[in-house]
């Protein structure tokens, strides 16, 4: 739970959107209102909080939060 | 209008009236290293009534000033966008720096964590012409947009450049004037290095003192100032409320120093006499000169030369000459813009504005700088000046709307 509320306290300050919006299904383009420069700052954000590279090929995959959630966990579990 | 005495245009209008000063001790950053420790901040400006959190973060504080007084400036003159053909409405929008604060925290961000880490807002926050860029987004403006760059005479520049656009037909209406926020280290430290600011640190609202035998650089400052131009007609049309008609522009370069202005005056008479050659007027119809009034040895004294040149010694004695920077600080490439508002005010008003902290006659400054109190004076016509680093010259002629 924790990685989850970390991610989710890191979109609601990126994207300014409220908490409740940040569900595992909703899109950070369509449902979250993010754009091109919005996901690559949210990306540098990520591997910030979480001391992880995500490479580019990776970052273009992860296109919801849940996404989100399960590469953080997956790469956090590998490291 | 933002700018040191107040945050709205009337508010300063009326401070100004009353000779007070926008000018303090610093606050913005740390005075420790610097020689001046007074500069001229905005305060109590909450960006948060012009923008979303989100947008908010990747928006300079010079950006989010233009935003903020254009729609003030658009809420003043009642226009609704919905009612105008976008594609006939332009901004132009100046600044004299950019976004330097984003610059140094970037440029620390840089060196820390690395080039991983630089913020992709870095260049759509930095960049000049987002201040433009962003009121037309804001507002839904598809016409004329251009961001002047002329440093302390940017403001002027923009007005007198959106006037001609308004004139060649191009649109109806012109956002127009210069903001700028850059009471940053590098800024501030920039300035002080050069030896141009005041150094009148226990006495922060008398440091900016235009004039004056004993001013010693000018105050830093921040603000923007824009104005709403209008061609006569689609002003007329649509029942408009006119403060005052824009009737000449004029323009040139020193082509002598980077930062010091020529001696001789030359550059800034020649841009008065082409203001006046383009407005039709002749020297002796001038009232009231809003000067460019730095603070600093050099302009001051060359402009009062400058002044005598352009409109014969024995007129430039009779006329009243001001300068707001007294208690606006100097607000670099927003200065034009503030400054052609005071001049709309005092033709509205019939009241010229004075020099506030003019104690001491200068031999090389004569002229009659309406010291410390404002004065009543019926104003047909006005010129306002602005000098800037580079040599850059810019002069707009201002006439009384009488219908």
């Amino acid at each position: 739970m924790a990685v989850q509320d970390k991610i989710t306290e890191i979109i609601v300050e990126q994207l300014g959107v409220k908490a409740e919006e940040v569900v595992a299904e909703a899109s950070f383009v369509d449902d979250l209102g993010a754009d091109s420069l919005d996901t690559v700052e949210l990306v540098m954000a990520l591997e910030e909080e979480f001391g992880i590279e995500i490479p580019d090929e990776d970052a273009e995959k992860i296109q919801t939060v849940g996404d989100a959630i399960r590469y953080i966990n997956q790469k956090s579990a590998t490291k | 209008m933002l700018n040191p005495v107040a945050n709205t245009a009337e508010a300063t209008w009326q401070a100004f009236l009353q000779g007070k000063s926008g000018t303090s001790s610093l606050t913005q950053i740390e005075p420790g290293p610097f020689s001046s420790k007074v500069a001229a901040e905005v305060k109590g400006f909450d960006p948060s009534v012009y923008f979303k959190p989100k947008e908010l973060k990747k928006t300079d504080r010079f950006v989010q000033f233009a935003v903020a007084a254009s729609k003030m400036a658009m809420d003043d003159a009642g226009v609704d966008m919905t009612k105008e053909d976008p594609y006939r409405v332009g901004v132009l929008i100046g600044s004299g720096i950019g976004g330097l604060r984003v610059i140094e925290e970037q440029h620390k961000i840089l060196l820390e964590k690395g080039a991983g880490r630089v913020s992709p807002f870095l260049i759509p926050m930095l960049i000049v012409n987002m201040a433009p860029g962003q009121v037309s987004i804001y507002f839904g403006i598809k016409g004329p947009s251009n961001c002047v760059a002329t440093a302390c005479a940017t403001g002027t520049n923009a007005i007198g450049d959106a006037s001609k656009i308004i004139l060649r037909g191009e649109a109806d209406i012109v956002i127009a004037g210069g903001t700028e926020s850059c009471i940053t280290p590098l800024g501030f430290g920039g300035f002080d290095s050069m030896r141009a600011l005041s150094t009148h640190n226990s006495t922060p609202e008398a440091a900016s003192r235009p004039f004056d035998a004993t001013r010693n650089g000018f105050v830093m400052g921040e603000g923007c100032g824009v104005v709403v131009l209008e061609s006569l007609e689609h002003a007329l049309q649509r029942n408009a409320k006119i403060y005052c008609e824009i009737i000449g522009y004029g323009m040139t370069s020193d082509a002598s120093h980077i930062t010091a202005p020529d001696p001789s005056g030359e550059g800034a008479a020649r841009c008065m006499l082409n203001a006046m050659k383009d407005a039709k007027l002749k020297p002796e119809q001038i009232d009231y000169i809003n000067a460019h009034g730095t603070s600093t040895l050099l302009n001051d004294k060359i402009e009062t030369l400058a002044i005598k040149k352009a409109l014969g010694e024995a007129h430039a004695r009779k006329i009243k000459i001001s300068s707001t920077k007294s208690m606006t600080g100097h607000l670099l490439g927003a200065a034009g813009g503030v400054e052609a508002i005071a001049c709309a005010m005092a033709i509205r008003d019939g009241i010229v504005p004075p020099t506030i902290n003019y104690k001491n006659p200068d031999p090389d400054c004569d002229l009659d700088y309406v010291p410390n109190q404002a004065q009543k004076l019926k104003v047909r016509h006005a010129l306002s000046n602005s000098l800037g680093f580079g040599g850059h010259n810019a002069c707009l002629a201002f006439k009384i709307f009488e219908e």
